[in-house]
């Protein structure tokens, strides 16, 4: 068991019983962005530099999703040996009119996913170092995909 | 006032995984092209150079590398890079400084030498740069971009694994006898099905290799092309254009796209309105077409360009493809060098590449690949960040 969670990038999301990934709102036009490293809006009619930090909804629907069965080049760290393939998911969120990419949770795979489908934002263990594990948002499918 | 350079020259250093020196391979496409256009290096003006990023300085600064190793003549010097649009935008460079009369004689060299395997970001600790933070936070490559479009096309149009890979076998048909291409050889449907899963729904074969190679135009102005030739194919528009916001599909490498929450999206996707771009500004529509070289860094993503290029509407791609109308002697032959599918990507000579294709079907000069009757072609691509890359030829 790891002694210790830490987020592996901060300000990103946060924690909790809630967990939400945490975008800024420009105090101008209200255009959401993620993630939070904006200078200026990115509204090309807007050039405010004023955000508040806000938490986006934690479900969204499948946009689109893929699955990985190699294992990708560094910087991305793998725990596990042999590697084991991970599914991927763009889940647009629908009041913020955004589009984000994550890990699955782990578990799930292509067939657990279709576009349009509901999945929840969870906080999992990207990797596991000195007994310190690294926190990352993923997808979670919401309820089992029926296919005709 | 017309916008017209013209293409004197082209050439290629073939594609393959040769490991040796990027130079050599743009050096060798760049004296092909002098020596197709008639013109000596020494009366060359001005040279523009595709950066390649993983070659160290030499490649930084690819513009003078290649001047100084065809012997410095003391030509005004240009280095572009944007990514795979790196070679649409060397392109522009040379043809706007010849529209504002500034030189006659222009050499677009790109080259590059790949690694094996999934192209990877640059090393150490880079919180701070969306490319690094992509493969470290996500695990996502390029092919997960790729398996992402592929599978919205199938729950969205239902497309099958099928015809993604009837594009595979299309193009393999299309590069079988070009010398230029690293690989000729005919794919079976089952070789296709039979090859590794990389990222679902696409396999191996679905995805473009990475490879060495090299490129390489002449371009001058139409003054200076009459003085050496009857009929020079014309370069009529060349499309560079940016995103406009919010861009709402999700564009490797980021992990998320505009939100749209503030201002409604545009009518047109980012990637419909590259080619778009060139039609207008050259007054010529998809419907003058004879034929296109599109980036299929997957086979999903040749018919994502299919309806990007105005060739169809979103979801008409597969209809196109298996009546055989993007396939050589249908009406629209799409890929006809055999694209990336043949090629492998090199990827600041790769949108050159294209344009020294369309270059060889407007002069008839094809080979067993030749389009009957070609007068009018495309090259369309999208570079990371927000690139795009469109070049529009015709006789």
């Amino acid at each position: 068991m790891a002694k210790q969670s830490v987020h592996i990038i901060e300000g990103w999301f946060r924690g909790g019983d809630e967990p939400a990934l945490l975008g800024q709102r420009c105090t101008k036009c209200s255009t959401v962005v993620f993630p939070p490293v904006a200078t200026m809006c990115p509204n090309p009619s807007c050039s405010s530099r004023e955000f508040s930090t806000v938490p986006l909804s934690r479900t969204g629907k499948v946009w689109s999703y893929t699955d990985a069965h190699y294992q990708p080049p560094a910087p991305y760290v793998t725990t596990t040996s042999p590697f084991e393939p991970f599914a991927i998911a763009a889940v647009e969120l629908e009041a913020e009119r955004i589009i984000v990419l994550g890990q699955v949770a782990s578990g799930f795979g292509p067939l657990d996913l279709t576009v349009g489908n509901e999945v929840e934002l969870v906080l999992e263990p990207l990797e596991v170092r000195d007994d310190v594990e690294y926190l990352v948002w993923k997808w979670r499918p919401c309820a089992q995909v029926v296919r005709s | 006032m017309s916008h017209d350079v013209a293409v004197l020259g082209v050439g290629m250093h073939p594609w393959g995984k040769w490991g040796r020196s990027f130079v050599e391979y743009g050096v060798t496409a760049a004296e092909r092209a002098l020596a197709d256009a008639g013109v000596e290096w020494n009366d060359v003006q001005f040279v523009v150079g595709g950066e390649t990023v993983r070659n160290g300085y030499g490649g930084y600064v690819a513009g003078s590398t290649f001047a100084r190793a065809l012997g410095w003549n003391g030509s005004r010097v240009a280095t572009c890079y944007a990514a795979c649009a790196s070679g649409s935008a060397a392109i522009e460079a040379a043809r706007t400084r010849i529209l504002a009369g500034l030189c006659d004689v222009a050499l677009v060299v790109g080259a590059d030498t790949t690694p094996k395997g999934f192209l990877a970001p640059n090393s150490g600790e880079r919180w701070d740069d969306p490319d690094w933070l992509r493969f470290r936070l996500v695990g996502a490559t390029n092919p997960t971009y790729f398996g992402l479009y592929a599978r919205r096309r199938m729950d969205l149009y239902g497309s099958t694994t099928a015809d993604f890979a009837a594009v595979k076998l299309k193009n393999a048909l299309h590069g079988l006898h070009n010398e230029n291409a690293r690989f000729r050889k005919e794919v079976t449907l089952e070789e296709v099905e039979m090859s590794p899963v990389v990222a679902d729904p696409l396999r191996l074969l679905d995805i473009c290799a990475t490879s060495d190679g090299g490129a390489a135009v002449v371009l001058t102005s139409m003054d200076y092309a009459r003085r050496h030739t009857t009929a020079p194919v014309r370069i009529r528009a060349v499309s560079t254009v940016t995103p406009r916001f919010p861009n709402t599909a999700l564009d490797m490498p980021d992990l998320s796209t505009d939100s749209a929450v503030a201002v409604c999206e545009p009518e047109q996707s980012f990637r419909a309105s590259i080619a778009h771009a060139a039609y207008e500004e050259a007054g010529i529509g998809p419907e003058d077409l004879s034929l296109a070289e599109v980036y299929d860094l997957s086979t999903a993503l040749e018919l994502d360009w299919y309806e990007d290029i105005g060739l169809c509407k979103p979801g008409g791609a597969e209809g196109l493809l298996r009546d055989g109308v993007t396939t050589l002697g249908g009406k629209l032959p799409v890929n006809p060098s055999g694209g990336l599918a043949c090629f492998g990507e090199a990827v600041p000579a790769q949108a050159i590449a294209q344009v020294c294709e369309i270059t060889w079907q407007l002069r008839g000069a094809a080979g067993p690949r030749q389009v009957e009757g070609a007068r009018v072609g495309v090259t369309a691509n999208q570079g990371l960040f927000g690139h795009g890359s469109a070049v529009l030829l015709s006789t």
